[in-house]
Formats: C-alpha cells, structure tokens, sequence
C-alpha cells in the first residue's frame, strides 16, 4: 500500500481535452490495492477514457460492490459520484440509478466474486434490461482479499498458488451476457491498454448494456505458473478478433483501409466504431456466431478478446418502460404528484 | 536503442542536474537533505570539502546549478539551492574541530601561490594538509582577493570572508601579504616545485570616448572604484550616478552607488534586458532598491564643461539578427539622448594582463595575449607552472575559480609525486538502494507542493543607509526546511532491472509525470516521438532498459521525473528500486591517485 499521495505536479506539456482538463483531473486517490494488480492498470485505463472522451468528471456515477475490483472506484474519477454498494448488488443499484436520473454517465464495476458469484442473479438482470450503463468485471479467477481461493470464473484445471487444480467448471462471464441478451460484450486484458482504452470508449458511447469481461491478473495469488489467469499467461494466449478505433463525434475519417477488413459502426451520437478484424470471417453483429466463437477458442486454450458482439441499439431499459425524457430526479412534485383529479382519471382508464 | 550503461558514473550522474552544473560538482540534492534534517554543520562540511567557501558562496555564487534545477522544468521556479546553502553556514555552529589541521609531517614541496583569491586558496586548502608548503603572495594587505575587494558589503559581510578564509590560512599557508610580484622569471628562479597563477582579471576595461579623461575624479573603472570603496578610500559620490555596463560588476557598482549618496542611479546598458551578463536576480535586486535598468543606449561622449562633468551622450541602437541569428546592434537614427549626472562608473567587463611574466621563459600566450592553460591539468607550457580562476580562461565566477583551484591541486600533487598529471583520478561513486520497508525509503519521498521562497531583505531605509549592511537576511530555519523539501532528491534514482519486470503498467500507470513507456525498441530520434508524453529535450538522456518478455524495453525520458519513488512503490517485483547516487569528485590528496581505475563498462 502506497502512503504518500501522488504528487500534484504533472508533465507541463500533458494535453488538456475540449473541457480544458487534463488526464490527472479524472484520477482518484492513490490506489490501496496491492502493488502490480491488474485492477490498477484498468483504473488507469478508465481514466484515459473518460478523459479522452471529453466527459465532466461530475456527470458521471461510479458504482461497485465488494472486494478488491469494487474497491478501486475510489481510484478514479475522485471528482464523480460514487456509490459502494452490498456484495453483488451494484447492477440493482446501478439500475435504479439509472432509473431515477438517465442523464448521468454509469459505470459499474465488479469483480468475478462480485458478478459471477453472489451477484451472478443481479448481473443476469441487468444484462436482460439492457440498462444503459458500462459494466466492467475486473476477473483475476481468485478471492484476492480472502487470499486467493478459486472464484467461480476459474478455469478447469488451473492451478492455485499452493498447487490444488481446479475441477469445477468455469462461469465464462462474456458468453453469459451473450446468451442474456447484453447490446455490448467485449473481453480485454488489463495489460493492453491499447486494447482496452478503445473498448471502454465505445462501451460509453453505446446505449444499452455494455459489458466488458476484462481479465486482470492477481499478482500476489494468482500470477504464477499454472495460472490461466496470469501475465504471461494471458499474453500467450491473447487472440483478438478486432482491434477498435472510437472516433468521436463526427470527425471526418481519414485512413485507408483494404476493403473488406475495416467494418465501421455508427452510434446514436454519431460516433462511430471503427473495427479493423483480426480473426477473418469474424461478424461482430452475429450473437450466435460470437457465442460459438469464444467457445470454439475455449476449447482450443486460447482467450477470444476484442468487441465480441455488437447490436442494434435499439431500446434500452428507459425506452422498454417508456418513460419520460427528463430525468425522475429532475421532476418537480406537482409533476410527480399530479393530484386527486389525475388519479381520478388514471383509475377511470383502467376500469 | 543499446540498454542504458548505468555503471558508468556520469549517466546517474547528469540526472542530477544542479550536481552536474556546479563546476565543482557540489553535491546539491545530500545537502539540501542534511539541511532538511537539521544537520547543518554536515551540510556545511560536505560544501566545504567540495566548494571551499560555503558562507560567501552561499550569498554570491553565479548559481550555475538552479538554472539547472529539475523542479524549474515541472513548475516555475528551481529550489534556492545557493540561499540553502547559506543556510547550513548560518546555523552550523562550531565547525572548527572538525576541520584538518596543518600535518605534522611535511613534505618538503614548496608551492608559490600568486594572488590571494578564491582560487589560489582552494589549491591551499587542498595541498596544506597534505604537507605541502605554501606560500601566498598579493598586492593586497589581507587575503581574499576579488571576494574581497570587488563584492559589496551589503552582499557578503567581511566576518564571512574572515572566517572562511581564515579556516584555510590557519592550516599552516605561509602569507606574503602587500607583496606584489614582479618577475615570474626570479620566482621560478626560486626553485619553488610549482608555481600557481590565480591572480584574476584585475583590470577593469576602459571606454575610448571623447571626454574620458577630461573630468578626473568624476569618471571611475566600476572595478577600480569598487575595491576602493571595500577598502574604505571612497566613501561618497554623486547625487545622480550613471552606471555604464549590463554585467554583474554593473550591478554591485549601481548598488553601492545607491548607498554612497547616490539618489539618482541608473544603469545604461549596450543591449537588452534579457542578452545582459548579469544574473537575473541582480537585475531584480537592483530593480527593487530604485534604480532603472535603461536598455538600446550606447554611450558616444563624455559631455565635460570646464572640467565638471556635465552628462553621458548616448546613442539610440536596435537589435538585428542575421540569417545565423548573430545579433547587430544597429542606429535607429533617433535623436541623440544626453543624460545629465554627476559621475559615472564604466562596469563593461574585465581583462587579464599579465605583465610580470615574462615571455621568454617557456609560457607560451596566445594571440590574444593569454597563457595557454590546459583546461583539465590547468598546466601552462610550462610544467611547475599552473593556472586557475579568471588568471587561466577570462573572468569567470567564484565557484570556477573553486573548481581550477581543486584541478589545479590533484596536478600539483600528481607532478610533486612525479606522476603523470594527465592520469586523472576517478570521482568516488556510490550507488545504494534507499528501501527500508516495503513501502518505506530513507528520504523524504513526498513530493512539496510549495513554490519558491523568497529570502527576506532588511527594509530599503535600513539597507540602503549603510554599505555594510547585510540586505539579505537569510532563511530561518522553518522556511528553511520548507524550501529544502521543495527539492525533488534527483539524486536518489531510479534503478530498472529488466529480468524482474513482469511489464505490468503499474510504474506507468502511477507516474505524475508520465516518465515511463513500455515500447518496441527503435533509433533514439523516433523512439522519442513515441513515448507516453513528449521528450523533446535531447540534453536528458533516455534511460533504455535491455529486451522485456514481450520484446518491448522500458524507456524513461530523465527530464521531467520527480523521483518521488512511486513507481518503485508500486513495483511488485522490485524492478524498480531507488538508489542513492553520491559523486564525490577526486580532490588532491593521499591516495587519490591510488584510486583502482573505474571498471570498464
């Protein structure tokens, strides 16, 4: 743990964004959590793009639930809301959020214990309701603060840092929120920024749920031979489908591609996505194709990264339940609370 | 890029920028933390052994190393590195016992030091304990030279140079004090086994204009009038003083001006503001006690009528640059200005003579009439006979004069002993890791968020009604210790070993000042083009790591680091590790020649 806190003085050439802020104003405190963890490396990752954005720090919320991913909201993005939440529960949380003011920017974060464990019926929920939020699991495959038994994300057959192998199948977090229905499934690895800035980018951009399964290896109990989940052993088995340049707004697009291997997306915003593939024949629309493909590369040892599936961002929690443009927070009482006369009326309908 | 050869002692040692500024390679960031902990009296031995005179330095060095200071590129203003300086001589306390004494023992080699200034008495210091014996020969009645003659009062009280000279003079320095030599041909008839020149550029340079010689009394050499004042022949002059000269003497002349009835004092200066010689807080200083700065103005004559001194005719001059960026100073054709006042003080520079050498004796001059002196020996062509401070290149500084004098010594020494002087001995290094716990280092890694402090002044009324009056106050203690920690420790460096990195991000990812990248290796123009935050300075160097599992190699651009250690900190591997670099450059003496050669690379 570091104690002192990261000194105010920066790079005095450090690029400032259309806000004027520079990368350090979307940094959090100084983080707590072991040295090397991967979760650092995301937070780090977080801020970029949160910065390279251009979002208001105090326009975005930031809510986790318990252990050592659910800890690093604090690391970020020092000037947005936060909320800490019960284990398991920030996609509850998050969702009424959500709900009660649609103009803030969400982003939830969790770990494998958090989402595939106790939570795992409440990232199910959110998935299915295609709440418009980025959903983060910071997925090391151990309890790290209960010092490193086997989390629920654990592959057959990995080894722990005391030698036990593991027999229990493996909850693959990405193919779940396939087969739930989530608009956004990407997967990365914390220590390829190059990959995972871009993704988080997108994933604010997108409408609906955007989920990214992003593995971060524990580097006190699960960084050793053995491990599925560790540096190197991810770096070896790494195999991106895509690599994704977010262009924001509506820049004019210059490079020059080979036909045929560049696919772009437009968002609602008029963003767009620029996918360059790397697995040929690889179709980012295809739900069916993705799910397969991530199971096709399980079985062959090999970890599928990249925007796995992305679809039409056609409705999302708000528009399924129709409500009201404006946030329910920003709502006086008399628009709340419309009176006898409007009840009145209500009831009459439904009579 | 090849990896980074950190063993060679001047890769750590060009980190440490205001080290490696210091002409004799003080080192800063050790003291400034000595200070920090209240240790002055170490912080004043480690100045002492290395520039001699930490009291008088710490008032009036040229201060190469804050210019070079790191904290002066990440937020305005460098660490006051010379006023803490003076600080560990203020409060220091009784240094005197643990000064070396005059040996017992000595060696039967007699050395003869011309002139009694900064740099004659650092080959003293260095060559007395050693048994040499010395003798010190100057015009003047007392020891100091130029630190004594040519600096105001106001800016270095005489008790300083008493008590710093006196700490040399006592370790058993033969005086030949009021003794002016005249022929170095009978002095190395002597048979002395080296001769030493530090006898400065006592000469102040003179302005040809009509009128010059017309209202004696009234028209002085900034130089001349200065040593006059410091020995109390002068003790007034003019209401309305003009001051022609942009260079620090103009500054002291100005100022002393100022305090000698001067009520209208100003300085006129060839060039602009920012081309002048002197040090920026000269001009400020001076500035600030009510004395305009005029720039663009040559002066064309000394308007005399009937033998008083009526005024200075200048000249109107704009500054052109050619293709080469050579500036011209070219008529505007304005009118001309006359400034009236009632005596001027010429301050535009200084020059060498040396008419009491001989020139058939084996010293060869060059053709600007200057011995030629090899720049790391600081021997002449002829082999006893050694020059040092403004004597050897033109008029420098003190901390020069400093350096010469300890170059000039270690060849004295290495001669004497009949050894080959061009052999020299190598500085003393030691690199040690600072790691006390897991996150815990034995400096102060929090890095200060306060800005510069400015040293207080006595009030204009008081400092400006006596010249011996000290216009500085100097640092208490409190600000003294804030403004010590403003210094970042660039001395404590960061130590990469590539077989321990697991290229997590962690150093990266927590860098304040995004130092370090992890990339594909390349040639050094475009690797600089590619790292996480712009490189541009090619003065500070990259430090490239060996190859990294994944092919990539760390690279850390040295210019902009804090070394606040947080990259170390959040290593999980211990790739990272702070070390304390400690150079101590080779002094005269027993032994140092001695010293095992560094290892090659």
């Amino acid at each position: 743990m570091t104690f002192v806190p990261k000194p105010k003085l920066s790079h005095p050439e450090l690029p400032k964004n259309r806000l004027g802020l520079t990368r350090r104003d979307y940094e959090g405190a100084v983080s707590t959590l072991c040295a090397g963890c991967g979760h650092d490396s995301i937070s780090a990752a977080i801020i970029r793009a949160f910065f390279e954005l251009d979002l208001p720090p105090h326009r975005i919320a930031k809510l986790s639930g318990i252990g050592c991913s659910s800890k690093t909201p604090t690391y970020f993005l020092g000037r947005a809301h936060g909320f800490n939440s019960v284990h398991g529960r920030m996609p509850a949380v998050a969702t009424g959020a959500n709900l009660a003011n649609r103009d803030l920017v969400y982003i939830g974060v969790s770990g494998d214990g958090d989402s595939a464990s106790i939570g795992l019926g409440q990232f199910a929920h959110a998935m299915r309701r295609d709440v418009n939020m980025v959903y983060i699991v910071e997925n090391n495959g151990v309890y790290g603060l209960t010092k490193g038994q086997f989390s629920a994300t654990a592959d057959v057959g990995a080894k722990s840092k005391r030698g036990v192998t593991n027999t229990e199948s493996s909850i693959d977090l990405a193919a779940m929120a396939l087969v739930l229905g989530a608009s956004f499934v990407a997967r990365s690895f914390s220590g390829d920024k190059a990959q995972l800035v871009p993704l988080i980018k997108a994933a604010v951009l997108h409408r609906g749920a955007a989920f990214i399964d992003c593995i971060s290896p524990c580097v006190a109990f699960n960084n050793h031979a053995g491990s599925t989940k560790s540096y190197d052993y991810v770096r070896e088995h790494n195999e991106a489908v895509d690599s994704l340049d977010v262009i924001i707004g509506r820049e004019e697009i210059t490079a020059d591609y080979a036909p045929g291997t560049v696919e772009t997306v437009v968002l609602h915003d008029g963003s767009t996505l620029r996918l360059r593939k790397l697995a040929p024949d690889y179709n980012v629309h295809d739900r069916v194709a993705a799910l397969a493909h991530i199971q096709d590369r399980e079985r062959a040892g090999e970890i599928a990264t990249g925007l796995l599936y992305v679809g039409p961002e056609s409705k999302d929690l708000h528009e399924n339940l129709n409500t009201v443009a404006a946030p329910l927070a920003s709502l006086s009482d008399a628009e709340l609370c419309p009176g006898e006369a409007a009840l009145e009326t209500l009831n009459a309908a439904l009579r | 890029m090849q990896p980074t050869d950190i063993r060679n002692p001047d890769y750590f040692h060009k980190v440490v920028d205001c080290q490696w500024a210091c002409p004799a390679h003080t080192a800063v960031p050790e003291y400034i933390r000595l200070i920090a902990g209240r240790r002055y009296a170490d912080a004043y031995m480690l100045n002492w052994q290395s520039n001699v005179f930490p009291g008088i330095l710490g008032r009036t060095c040229d201060r190469p190393c804050e210019p070079a200071c790191r904290r002066g590129r990440v937020e305005k203003e460098p660490v006051a590195i010379c006023r803490l300086k003076r600080v560990a001589a203020d409060y220091k306390g009784d240094i005197r016992n643990r000064l070396p004494r005059a040996p017992a023992h000595r060696n039967a080699k007699r050395v003869a030091l011309i002139g009694a200034g900064p740099a004659s008495l650092t080959v003293a210091r260095d060559l007395a304990p050693e048994g040499y014996e010395l003798v010190l020969f100057d015009t003047a009645a007392r020891a100091g030279g130029m630190i004594r003659s040519q600096i105001p009062k106001f800016r270095l009280p005489e008790q300083v140079i008493d008590e710093e000279v006196g700490y040399i003079l006592d370790l058993g320095v033969k005086t030949e004090l009021g003794t002016t030599i005249t022929s170095m041909k009978s002095l190395l008839a002597e048979n002395y086994d080296a001769i030493f020149v530090g006898c400065g550029a006592p000469r102040g340079r003179d302005l040809d204009l009509p009128g010059r010689h017309a209202a004696p009394g009234h028209i002085h050499l900034g130089l001349d009038w200065l040593a006059s004042v410091a020995f109390g022949h002068v003790k007034e002059i003019g209401r309305r003083v003009i001051v022609l000269g942009g260079g620090n003497t103009a500054m002291d002349c100005c100022r002393s001006a100022r305090r000698l009835g001067g009520e209208e004092v100003s300085v006129v200066v060839r060039s602009g503001f920012a081309e002048m010689k002197a040090s920026p807080w000269e001009k400020e200083e001076a500035m600030e006690e009510g004395i305009p700065i005029l720039n663009f103005l040559v002066p064309k004559e000394f308007r005399v009528d009937d033998g008083t001194l009526k005024g200075v005719l200048f000249e109107k001059v704009a500054a052109q640059y050619d293709a080469n960026g050579r500036r011209r100073l070219v008529p505007t054709g304005e009118p001309e200005v006359m400034m009236p006042c009632d005596d001027v003080l010429i301050a535009v520079g200084q020059e060498n003579a040396f008419p009491w050498i001989e020139r058939d004796i084996g010293i060869t001059f060059d053709r600007w009439d200057m011995p030629i002196v090899d720049e790391t020996t600081m021997q002449s062509t002829h082999p006893r006979v050694f020059f040092g401070g403004d004597a050897a290149f033109g008029a420098k500084n003190i901390i020069w004069a400093v350096a010469h004098g300890h170059e000039a010594a270690i060849s004295i020494d290495l001669s004497c002993r009949g050894e080959d002087i061009t052999k020299r001995p190598s500085p003393l290094v030691n690199l040690v890791s600072q790691k006390m716990g897991i996150h815990e280092w034995s400096y102060d890694n929090v890095v200060s968020d306060d800005l510069r402090y400015r040293v207080p002044h006595r009030e204009h009324e008081i400092a400006l009604s006596d010249i011996a009056v000290e216009v500085e106050v100097g640092f208490d203690e409190e600000t003294a210790f804030a403004e010590a920690e403003r210094c970042f420790n660039c001395d404590v460096q960061t130590v990469f070993t590539d077989r321990l990195c697991i290229e997590c991000d962690a150093c990266t990812d927590i860098c304040p000042t995004d130092c370090i990248t992890f990339t594909a290796n390349g040639e050094e123009p475009e690797l600089r083009r590619r790292l996480a935050a712009p490189a541009h300075d090619i003065n500070q160097a990259l430090y490239v790591s060996g190859g990294l599992k994944t092919g990539r190699v760390m690279v850390k651009d040295e210019n902009l680091c804090l070394h606040c250690g947080l990259c170390a900190e959040r290593c999980p591997t211990g790739a990272w590790d702070m070390q304390r670099f400690l150079l101590e450059p080779a002094l005269a003496g027993h032994g140092c020649s001695h010293r095992p050669e560094k290892r090659a690379a």
